[in-house]
């Protein structure tokens, strides 16, 4: 019986002039373009600099500065008050302070210290520019203290970046890609599906013809269970040859908690479906699940960066677990036994939204 | 004749008033993603979970760890071994593990009379979210030193300012975002089930001119979407707190201007499917990517490559969230926005003529 209706299922998909070539296509538009999109190199980056000392040596570090690429000098003050007002009002991302006596500590004098202050509200553009501007001072500060017979200031911190030596943004957002994919994909198409019979009132013949519910619903799921496997591989396959991105940690613990996400999105899915009549309903319950989906379960901006009361939100969304076991397993290479809360709350969640499909179906008849 | 057209922009508005689900859904999910949205996404650092390696934990060690946890950005997780260093990064227990030399004391010292020497303190991040990794190192280093550091190395500050809340720097793109999705899914779909249901047939045999159908249909649903800015304009005035200073005037028209957009839109679509699970998945999937990623939104179109800067000029979302941004965020005059504003325009107007050509060419 099954099988009678997986058939008819694979011929209403591939007769659809639309569904096939959107399968395809749209991984792969995903995958090839928008990784190039989310980039973070930050440029253009507002720097103003307080100079008190006005000797060649703080010339010097402003055309340093100035010369690259990283950042735009908006102004050199004499006065950190005017500085901070112009970054208070977001015209400048960082402020660069020389201290009076800053060419004589490099010559043996009393140790005067540059301070960089930086925007922390957004934080892309005032951390990193942080960060860039203190490569610059230093390197600057090196050379200036070379030449005057001094050794380089060494640094008492040293910093590793783990997992992600090159601090490449673009191996952070592929497997957020991916799961964008599946999370459109495995909780549109079924939703679709399921309400589409309603429509079009042929469910009334399946539920007078001796087929369970449960094969019913069995047999509008499993297709969409193999779309988003084989979407996923296929996305995996284009991260390995495009990107030269290649999972860490091991293939089934990826397999796992994508098979496990997939059955909770497509069982979202005919919950909508199931509590609606008409196909604008289902698909605006759908989108706005989805639309939370994407951006609060740290696809895009990471979940620790909320406040309190939307990161207790995150907790009851599905990919949020998703996101983080499907990100430490790629970059980190982490064990199911080291993430298992995640996977956990994924087991938890397709339990309960494939038993209230079942159910919430079963309701109509 | 004009009787005809009110009595079509009557059905059209009994069609969504017969569907109050539909439309509680399209007047709330506004307020609801508006709030959270507004509110949750930010790009904002913090919460940082921190371990400690710390071999000889001393008491400069223990004056370094006490600065770290007493600072509203990072959460002191706990010492470790320094065996467990990658199995705690591995699990996500801790973002970050901050390793302690041995003879701590002896190095900061050397390092204080500015001796050098070998490094005192390693910071090792879980570099997988680059972001948090390289904000995050910059700022813990500073914390961790307390201002005690080599005699020549440059202080760093991050400076929070409560006047800069980014709790509205995504309201622009919120709006942008919400009135193109919601406004394409509507109409796209009111026109589409007309076709597959058969009734645009029956419509189209009556005396009203093919154009006015379309025109009786856009009305109603341009008037739930002015009842959806004035919710989004009153949310982000009040709950949201962005200044809009005397700016109302020419954000109101320019979001106005963007909503007949928005609904061309859904016409443009509505000729091209021919199914209403065709048009919804265009309008709900297709759009959501580029509306997302291209429109300035999350990611800034400065730092994209050039070849995908051009792609995001043809997504009218973009120019919406720049105009929105000028007026809204930075309270710039309307003189400011005309490049935003007649580009918008000409897209409404392309999309409008092409949409009303194809829409005539299959009636024929």
């Amino acid at each position: 019986m099954l099988r009678i209706l997986l058939d008819k299922e694979l011929r209403q998909f591939v007769r659809n002039p639309f569904l096939p070539k959107m399968v395809v296509m749209f991984p792969l538009m995903v995958m090839l373009v928008i990784p190039w999109v989310t980039t973070m190199d930050v440029r253009h980056i507002n720097v103003s600099v307080v100079d008190n000392d006005r000797s060649p040596a703080s010339r010097r570090l402003i055309r340093k500065i100035a010369a690259s690429d990283y950042f735009t000098l908006r102004s050199v003050q004499e006065h950190y008050a005017v500085s901070l007002a112009a970054l208070d009002a977001g015209d400048v991302d960082a402020i660069v302070e020389l201290p009076d006596g800053f060419e004589r500590s490099l010559s043996g004098g009393p140790s005067e210290r540059v301070r960089i202050s930086a925007n922390g509200v957004n934080a892309v553009k005032g951390s990193l520019g942080m960060q860039y501007l203190l490569q610059v001072v230093n390197g600057t500060l090196s050379e200036l203290r070379g030449e005057r017979g001094l050794p380089p200031a060494a640094d008492p911190v040293v910093v590793q970046n783990r997992y992600n030596p090159t601090l490449d943004y673009r191996h952070y957002m592929i497997p957020a890609l991916m799961i964008m994919l599946l999370i459109m994909l495995c909780g549109f198409l079924p939703a679709l599906n399921m309400v589409g019979e309603k429509e079009t009132g042929t469910i009334e013949q399946i539920n007078v013809t001796p087929v369970s519910r449960l094969t019913f619903t069995l047999a509008k799921l499993i297709p969409y269970w193999v779309i988003g496997l084989v979407v996923l591989m296929l996305a995996m396959l284009l991260a390995w040859l495009v990107y030269g991105l290649v999972p860490a940690g091991s293939f089934g613990a990826i397999c796992l908690a994508a098979a496990l996400f997939i059955l909770t999105m497509s069982g979202i899915g005919v919950v909508a479906a199931n509590h609606s009549a008409t196909m604008q309903q289902t698909m605006f319950v759908m989108f706005f699940f989805v639309m939370i989906f994407v951006l609060m379960s740290g696809l895009i901006t990471p979940v620790e960066s909320m406040p309190e009361w939307a990161r207790w939100i995150t907790r009851f969304l599905p990919p949020r677990y998703f996101v983080d076991a499907m990100r430490s397993v790629y970059l980190k290479g982490s064990s199911v036994a080291e993430l298992w809360p995640d996977y956990a709350a994924l087991t938890l969640f397709a339990v309960l939204f494939n038993g209230w499909a079942a159910l919430s179906y079963r309701k109509q008849a | 004749m004009k009787g005809s057209f009110m009595s079509f922009v009557r059905k059209e508005t009994l069609h969504i008033v017969r569907d109050p689900r539909t439309m509680m859904i399209v007047l709330l999910m506004p307020v609801i993603q508006m709030v959270l949205f507004g509110f949750a996404i930010s790009n904002e650092v913090n919460n940082i979970d921190v371990a400690v390696v710390a071999p000889h934990p001393t008491e400069a060690v223990r004056q370094a760890v006490e600065r770290m946890s007493s600072n509203p950005y990072f959460t002191f997780k706990g010492y470790v071994p320094g065996t467990r260093v990658d199995a705690t990064l591995r699990s996500g227990e801790a973002d970050a593990v901050v390793v302690f030399a041995d003879d701590y004391d002896r190095r900061i010292g050397a390092f204080s009379r500015g001796e050098g020497g070998e490094a005192a303190l390693q910071i090792v991040f879980d570099a997988s979210d680059t972001n948090t990794a390289s904000a995050g190192a910059g700022y813990l280093r500073g914390v961790l030193l307390g201002g005690m550091s080599a005699a020549s190395a440059p202080e760093t500050h991050l400076l929070y300012n409560p006047q800069m809340k980014s709790s509205y720097s995504f309201v622009p793109g919120i709006m942008g975002m919400i009135f193109m999705l919601i406004c394409a899914m509507m109409t796209s779909v009111s026109i589409v089930r007309e076709k597959e249901t058969g009734t645009m047939e029956v419509l189209l045999v009556s005396p009203v001119r093919p154009l006015r159908i379309v025109f009786a249909k856009m009305i109603p649903y341009f008037t739930l979407s002015c009842v959806n800015l004035l919710t989004i304009l009153l949310l982000a005035r009040f709950v949201l707190e962005v200044p809009m200073s005397g700016n109302l005037v020419p954000i109101v028209g320019l979001s106005l201007l963007y909503l007949v957009l928005a609904l061309a839109f859904g016409l443009f679509i509505s000729t091209v499917a021919e199914r209403q699970a065709t048009a919804l998945i265009i309008s709900a999937m297709l759009l959501l990517m580029p509306i997302i990623m291209l429109s300035g939104l999350a990611f800034p179109i400065e730092n994209m490559p050039g070849v995908l800067q051009a792609l995001s000029c043809v997504v009218p979302t973009r120019w919406y969230i720049e105009a929105v941004r000028k007026l809204m965020i930075e309270g710039l005059p309307l003189a400011a926005v005309l490049k935003e504003l007649s580009i918008l325009a000409a897209m409404t107007l392309v999309l409008i003529v092409v949409s009303l050509r194809k829409f005539n060419d299959k009636l024929e």
